[in-house]
């Protein structure tokens, strides 16, 4: 390469940067503003992030974006970055949530809005490193620099009970991610040239490299870190309390995006990296996840707080994507990645929805709620769209996503694996009783007395355009979507 | 070399100015003068080496001088600096006899430098009783408080017991060796044919070193000592002080004992381990913050142990990135705490509120403690764990350190939770100055520095 073109090729390639650079310097800035400016910074600040990740999804066709920079050399680590399909994926999700967010906040008055924002940014800013980061140690950095926002969005601004719980969370991923880093210094020293990298090529070499014995408990140093962002059952305990506790914006920073760094996390750290501890340890990972379909489907529908609801609905979700993300097949995998996204969308639109709710009615409990399609129309249509999305209705942007992952699930006819396929079904089955019954409890019934009696306003308006014309566009046309992530299973599932 | 003169000369001036000068004020400020020209000593003495170049020997052999001997010298004299700029107003508080403290301190730093660079066991010996005996004085210095007083004399009481299982510890080796030249006693002493004395010896010595970095059970000392003592001298012991004996303990292990390491890597482990667990889980039950910091640098201990296990290059720099890291989060948290009447967590209550630069700077340095990602104490846990990772032997140890880890958290973090998200008004000791400000900003700049660009400390390593 001529150095004339590398030149170029290293400005070009900058743009990476930016998606870091924009949310975190207008994060930092806004903790200076005093007053209402700072949402109008953060307004911005996340509109330019989404025209950035779009530009990059739209040009990622031929050849994905990288960017790397020398870092601490005698670490063997450098600052790479990498957009391939799945990072720009989740970039561009990123930018869509975040700004949804900020537009649906934009008429709410919260206590120190230059703090609250200046978190949020920089929440945004740890999350597009971590989906960007091509280096472990990169990568391990942003992982937790995008928790420490979160830890003080939630112990501020959350409920009641927030102190105790933000502190669970916390302590609870801390635990993961030392763990993690313990196993990403084993792997970087294990690199077969002798000298220490956390580059993820290297990374997937040295890990390949390693005997079964070493792989199986590496797997666990590991996977425990993501098992608990996602998170899996048994180490899902922090996530309903943590839901319910935190301000809407958090929930659905924290539902729509951090939760898919674990299942992220998984597909680019762990699969590629330890194939045999994978084969080994995945019979166990998919029947945990099973387990926790089922186990948070029935909480789900014995809950009457809709916040709960929809977080134990969550868990449900993500078991079914990590059970097919060990499943590896191509198909699945490919599902994965349109599910994350419109899970992303989907969720982000419940949680609208229930901050509304409680806006309105002062209150989340269902058995207190009702006539909503009486008194709030288009919210109740609102409701009623996303939840059918979220419950994966055909022509929705869920149907494509569960029919690929399905299909990924279902990869043979013993027993076991049928009664996999069961279980999980069953999980869809669970989930149309409480979303339905949830619908009709707050939608229909009797029409229960509103303390702010207003249907939606202009920015709820927005926000929730752009998350139902999303749902609409992908359930009918999801090929832009399926075109951005094709071929990225190649790079997770082995060649066998 | 020249250092180990400068700071004696120093330490003397500064007594003599306790006669001359009777301002207190213009006492700190020659302090500081004098401490800034020492640094400049130091990065004198640091040019005059390289990395490559040979060692230089010093007083028939009992000093051998290397790159990162000096260097550890330099930074710990750059973090002393800091440590009186910070906490030099306080300093002055404690009692009358300013100019002392100050002279103490000099010759702290005089042991510290010949436990950088001895080169043989009588100059380790010197180098510890120099490093000792004014912190005895220290811990006293605030004669009318009872506490302070009862400190000075455990401290003294259990120092001085150690000094003979130290020096027993020598003799015994001296027996074996033949010699109190560190690198002869490495020659004289084979794995095949090991005299039983080498290894009581060792394990004597390992015993007194335990003491000295409040290592589990040697520890008992510690949090009595530090809670006793006057702030500011508790945060220059538990920081600076205990960095130097680190580097005595790896300094003399790695030289003469790395060959004979399958004979005391279990039991060294298995007191690393027990200063994880004492420190972290009692630190969790203090309601005093000053108490807490005594048990957190007991666990922290636990970690800088990780380099004389690991007995490879990592560790170096793992101890001297450390030490660094350790020592400026420690005495910048020490130096919010002096601002404050009330040395419990709820003492702690509202402070982002009332001074939110302080809040701020404090939990940057909370976040060190607790090594979160971007700040020196990250680095500085990623090195000793690399070293031990890469030595290959005790990845139980890692795990379980992490686990401790974990629950240092939960102690950390009370202090950001009172500060940010409960409510009340602190009382402050002292007002909070523009000059208190600026070097808070500094000192926070530098454990960010350390842990975004680490090569910056170790490039001479």
């Amino acid at each position: 390469m001529s150095p004339f073109r590398g030149q170029g090729f290293l400005l070009y390639n900058m743009i990476l940067i930016l998606l870091i650079l924009i949310p975190l310097l207008s994060g930092i800035l806004s903790f200076a503003i005093k007053g209402d400016g700072a949402k109008t910074l953060a307004l911005i600040s996340s509109m330019v992030t989404l025209a950035v990740s779009a530009y990059i999804s739209g040009t990622n066709y031929a050849q994905p974006v990288s960017f790397s920079h020398e870092w601490i050399p005698m670490l063997g680590t450098r600052f790479s970055l990498l957009a391939d399909g799945m990072s720009s994926m989740l970039c561009l999700l990123t930018g869509i949530v975040t700004m949804v967010v900020m537009i649906s906040n934009a008429n709410k008055d919260t206590e120190n809005p230059g703090a609250f924002h200046g978190f949020l940014l920089l929440a945004q800013a740890g999350l597009m490193g971590v989906f960007l980061a091509s280096d472990a140690l990169v990568f391990y950095v942003f992982w937790e620099l995008a928790l420490i926002p979160v830890y003080f969005l939630c112990s501020r601004w959350g409920g009641e009970k927030r102190i105790p719980v933000t502190f669970k969370f916390f302590v609870y991923t801390f635990v993961g991610s030392l763990m993690l880093l313990a196993g990403l210094i084993y792997l970087s020293i294990q690199n077969p040239n002798g000298v220490s990298s956390f580059a993820w090529a290297d990374l997937v070499q040295a890990g390949n490299a390693l005997p079964e014995a070493q792989q199986l408990w590496l797997f666990w140093l590991i996977f425990i870190a993501f098992a608990i962002k996602m998170p899996i059952f048994p180490f899902h305990t922090w996530q309903p309390d943590t839901y319910e506790q935190s301000p809407t914006p958090v929930t659905i920073i924290l539902s729509a995006l951090m939760v898919k760094m674990g299942l992220f996390a998984v597909l680019r750290w762990l699969l590629p990296v330890l194939p045999a501890g994978v084969a080994y340890w995945s019979n166990t990972v998919v029947i945990l996840s099973v387990i926790g379909i089922v186990y948070a489907s029935c909480i789900a529908i014995v809950q009457t707080d809709i916040k709960r609801l929809i977080a134990y609905s969550s868990i449900a979700h993500m078991g079914l994507m990590s059970a097919v993300a060990f499943m590896q097949s191509n198909v699945g995998m490919h599902g994965i990645m349109v599910q994350m996204f419109n899970h992303g969308i989907n969720i982000t639109g419940m949680w609208l929805i229930v901050s509304m709710i409680e806006n309105r009615w002062g209150t989340r409990d269902m058995t207190k709620l009702g006539g909503m399609a009486t008194v709030a129309p288009r919210m109740a249509i609102a409701l009623v769209i996303i939840s059918l999305a979220n419950i994966a209705l055909p022509l929705t942007n869920g149907f494509v996503g569960e029919f690929m992952l399905f299909n990924g699930l279902f990869r043979g006819d013993s027993v076991a694996q049928i009664v996999i396929m069961v279980f999980a079904g069953l999980g869809i089955i669970l989930g149309a009783v409480y979303t339905l019954n949830m619908i009709q409890k707050t939608a229909y019934g009797n029409v229960a007395e509103m303390t702010v009696n207003k249907d939606l306003s202009i920015n709820e308006y927005a926000g929730l355009a752009i998350i139902i014309s999303l749902i609409l566009f992908l359930g009918v046309y999801p090929k832009p979507l399926l075109d951005l992530t094709a071929g990225i299973a190649s790079m997770i599932v082995p060649v066998s | 070399m020249k250092a180990i003169i400068a700071t004696t000369i120093f330490g003397v001036i500064m007594m003599f100015t306790g006669l001359m000068v009777s301002n207190k004020k213009s006492v700190a400020a020659i302090a500081a003068a004098l401490f800034a020209a020492l640094l400049g000593v130091n990065i004198w003495d640091l040019t005059s080496t390289s990395p490559n170049a040979a060692d230089h020997l010093f007083f028939n052999n009992m000093l051998r001088i290397e790159h990162y001997s000096v260097w550890f010298n330099t930074v710990m004299t750059g973090c002393t600096l800091i440590y009186v700029l910070l906490l030099g107003k306080e300093i002055q508080r404690v009692g009358a006899h300013v100019a002392e403290y100050f002279a103490l301190i000099f010759f702290i730093l005089c042991g510290l430098y010949l436990l950088a660079t001895y080169n043989n066991l009588l100059m380790m010996f010197l180098g510890i009783e120099i490093l000792s005996i004014p912190q005895y004085i220290l811990a006293g210095s605030d004669k009318k408080n009872l506490k302070s007083s009862e400190a000075s004399l455990k401290y003294f009481l259990m120092g001085a017991f150690t000094t003979g299982i130290l020096l027993m510890g020598i003799t015994l080796l001296y027996g074996a060796a033949r010699s109190f030249n560190i690198m002869e006693i490495a020659a004289m002493l084979h794995t095949d044919s090991l005299n039983p004395l080498a290894l009581a010896g060792i394990m004597f010595i390992m015993i007194a070193f335990s003491f000295k970095v409040s290592a589990a059970p040697m520890h008992m000392w510690t949090p009595d000592v530090y809670d006793g003592s006057p702030t500011p001298f508790t945060a220059y012991m538990s920081t600076i002080v205990k960095a130097a004996a680190f580097f005595a303990f790896l300094r003399l292990f790695q030289v003469s004992f790395s060959t004979l390491n399958a004979h005391w890597t279990l039991v060294l482990a298995i007191i690393t381990a027990a200063t994880l667990l004492v420190g972290n889980v009692t630190a969790v039950f203090q309601q005093s913050v000053k108490r807490m910091l005594a048990y957190s640098s007991i666990a922290q201990a636990g970690f800088m142990l990780f380099s004389v296990l690991a007995l490879n290059k990592f560790a170096w720099q793992g101890i001297i990135i450390y030490a660094v890291a350790y020592s400026l989060a420690t005495i910048g948290i020490f130096s919010v705490l002096v601002k404050l009447k009330d040395f419990t967590y709820d003492g702690f209550n509202g402070l982002a509120k009332k001074e939110p630069l302080l809040a701020f700077t404090a939990s940057i340095f909370i976040f060190s403690l607790a090594g979160i990602p971007l700040t020196g104490g990250f680095m500085a846990k990623y090195y000793v764990l690399l070293a031990v990772v890469q030595q290959g032997q005790l990845l139980w140890l890692v795990i379980f350190a992490l686990l401790m880890a974990a629950i240092s958290i939960y102690y950390y973090f009370r202090v950001i939770i009172a500060m940010y998200f409960k409510t009340g008004t602190p009382e402050m000791s002292s007002p909070v100055t523009n000059g208190d400000k600026a070097m808070l900003i500094i000192t926070c700049a530098l454990v960010i520095l350390l842990g975004v660009l680490p090569q910056l400390f170790l490039n001479t390593v």
